[in-house]
């Protein structure tokens, strides 16, 4: 277990390195950072006095040491557009990113859970083709349009709910949060869902398959011909077992959750990190994109990581097999 | 995939695979839906110029005057606007057919090429094996672990905005699926009699795996390839509608969506709500032929 473990970190170390010269390599060497970085107003003498103390007259190599120098410490370059540190500027985004994309994995398990299970119970039933038929319309609907009829829908023509916002905040921990507030949810609601649609067809299928093999096999004919009750049977034997699966797929979506709220953000106007990202490659505040890129580069090891770990507590034949 | 379905004889009646995919195929009506609206939506989109009732990027036909009108009016140039018109003038159908050809271009050109780059590169690393294969297969893991909108953000804020640049990110984010299914198949393929047979007559190795394995893996080939298309034009609508993807002079219906966003909120619609139902139809009827050649291509579930 220690063996795997460390090997699975050393592997997400080194996954982290390479993506960091693909982010440099994508930002400072495709692009002319000179450009960027620094005023068109300025003279030759304040280009040159720029380009020394941004280290760009170095070669490219010696240019990536002291940017992976830099963001060891923290630094990612300053915005051009705020004059604030990106990695501040980027971390002070994330809850609501957090926030808006725990809301949708809920939705997705609290919706997904039950109408999968349904679904795999009674697979013939016209409940179920309605159910399966949804989960289709959910793969295939895009998101974006998906929100933005939502918001003519509830927002425009109905009014029930605001079109934009996170609402009210409550402030916890120098965080602020709209959940713990009315006016929140009734933010949080829509784009929550609509962050939602794509999981919540994801945990139909996967339950209900689950479901159905569970079902054919022999510890469930065995529960049955012990004369357990159906429920016993479906809470307790079925379910147990296609937890596992679920689990796991619903926490390696967190990841792509989190990136996919960069389109729901946009068209909820959440101000989250997501929209903070495209209005900067908008604007061009590289600082910004280097500092999301990064930031959510290691979000992403480090939950593939954890999953993997978890995975391997959860299931002892993925252990068995890195042993062999 | 007409090479492989060549040596179909004259003398008819006999079954052939190909003649048994058609027949399975043709069982399931709702998949066969699918193709006939999928069929119907790309000849719209190559004949676009003479069914649209207006060339949506001819500025000289368009009159800011019709600007926003509702379904069904008449603009000052005579025509019936049946689906509206956004806020240049534009009438909204013409957009639509114009919009799918970049659309089901970009779609379809993305998935090919990753097709191609993914297949050749999977092939290489089952034929190939040892250190050849786990270099490619750490490179598919990797890509793979990141979502797909993720990476093609990264690339386009590398790249900048632009047709070709879409196409660039989609193939890289979508090559590693290919990659993956072909040396799955592959694998299994080159253990083989026939490949141990052209080996055994120093054929060259590009024949071998061009003309011997690679028909041989095509069947997954086709269903992941059917699916990608609509990841891909989704992806791209996705990516047009957040402003990184197409020009604004080559409006693809995700374009065109993002351009009613502005106007919906004062009850205009129609300029986002039809672009969408098109590439909803688009997109539903690709997955419908997906979903069946899935279940007649699974080998696995042959009796």
């Amino acid at each position: 277990m220690t063996v795997y473990l460390l090997r699975r970190i050393l592997q997400s170390l080194m996954v982290l390195l390479a993506m960091s010269v693909i982010v440099f390599v994508g930002v400072y060497a495709i692009g002319d950072p000179v450009e960027i970085l620094i005023s068109p107003d300025a003279d030759q003498m304040e280009r040159e006095r720029a380009i020394a103390a941004l280290g760009l007259d170095l070669p490219l190599w010696q240019q990536y040491l002291v940017f992976l120098q830099n963001a060891l410490r923290g630094d990612l370059g300053r915005s051009f557009v705020f004059n604030e540190p990106a990695l501040q500027l980027i971390l002070n985004r994330m809850p609501a990113t957090l926030e808006l994309a725990f809301g949708a994995m809920f939705l997705s398990v609290l919706i997904g859970l039950p109408l999968g299970l349904y679904a795999g119970l009674k697979p013939d039933s016209v409940g179920s083709r309605v159910i399966m038929a949804g989960s289709i319309l959910g793969f295939s609907l895009p998101t974006f349009w998906v929100g933005l009829m939502l918001i003519m829908v509830f927002a425009v023509q109905l009014g029930w709910l605001p079109s934009s916002g996170r609402g009210e905040t409550v402030q916890i921990l120098g965080l602020h949060w709209s959940f713990l507030t009315a006016n929140g949810w009734m933010h949080l609601a829509m784009p929550a869902f609509n962050l939602a649609l794509f999981k919540i067809s994801l945990v139909i299928r996967l339950t209900r398959s689950g479901v159905r093999e569970a079902m054919l096999m022999d510890y469930v004919k065995f529960a049955r011909a012990k004369g357990l009750s159906p429920t016993r049977v479906t809470f307790v034997h079925v379910f147990k077992n296609i937890l596992i699966p679920v689990v796991t797929v619903v926490g390696l979506e967190l990841g792509s959750t989190i990136a996919f709220s960069v389109v729901t953000e946009t068209v909820f106007a959440w101000p989250g990190m997501g929209k903070l990202i495209i209005d900067s490659i908008n604007v061009l505040d590289r600082p910004v994109i280097v500092a999301y890129l990064m930031v959510i580069v290691l979000m992403f090891i480090t939950i593939n990581l954890i999953v993997d770990i978890l995975y391997s507590v959860l299931d002892p034949r993925v252990r068995l097999e890195s042993k062999a | 995939m007409s090479d492989t379905t060549a040596p179909a004889p004259v003398a008819a009646k006999e079954e052939t695979p190909f003649r048994r995919f058609v027949s399975e195929f043709a069982a399931n009506k709702v998949a066969v839906g699918g193709l006939l609206v999928f069929v119907t939506i790309a000849l719209l989109a190559i004949f676009a110029p003479w069914i649209a009732p207006q060339n949506p990027y001819d500025l000289a036909q368009l009159d800011i005057m019709d600007g926003r009108l509702p379904p069904g009016e008449v603009g000052g140039s005579g025509i019936t606007h049946w689906l509206g018109t956004d806020d240049q003038g534009r009438d909204m159908l013409s957009g639509i057919i114009y919009g799918l050809r970049i659309s089901l271009i970009v779609g379809i050109g993305s998935a090919v090429i990753a097709c191609l780059v993914g297949a050749s590169l999977g092939l290489l690393a089952a034929y190939a094996g040892g250190r050849t294969d786990s270099f490619i297969m750490r490179l598919v893991d990797l890509q793979l672990s990141f979502p797909t909108i993720l990476a093609a953000l990264m690339i386009l804020a590398f790249l900048g905005k632009g047709v070709l640049n879409v196409v660039i990110a989609l193939v890289i984010v979508e090559w590693a699926y290919y990659a993956r299914t072909v040396r799955g198949s592959a694998l299994v393929e080159r253990r083989r009699e026939y490949i141990e047979a052209a080996q055994c007559l120093v054929l060259p190795t590009s024949r071998i795996l061009f003309r011997h394995l690679f028909p041989n893996c095509l069947p997954p080939l086709i269903v992941i390839g059917t699916i990608q298309i609509a990841r891909a034009i989704a992806l791209e609508a996705t990516l047009s509608f957040l402003g990184l993807g197409v020009p604004i002079t080559e409006p693809s219906l995700g374009l065109l969506i993002a351009n009613g966003f502005e106007y919906m909120l004062s009850g205009n619609y129609w300029i986002s709500f039809y672009p969408g139902i098109a590439l909803l139809v688009t997109i539903v009827s690709i997955n419908l032929m997906g979903d069946h050649l899935r279940d007649v291509l699974n080998p696995r579930l042959k009796k």
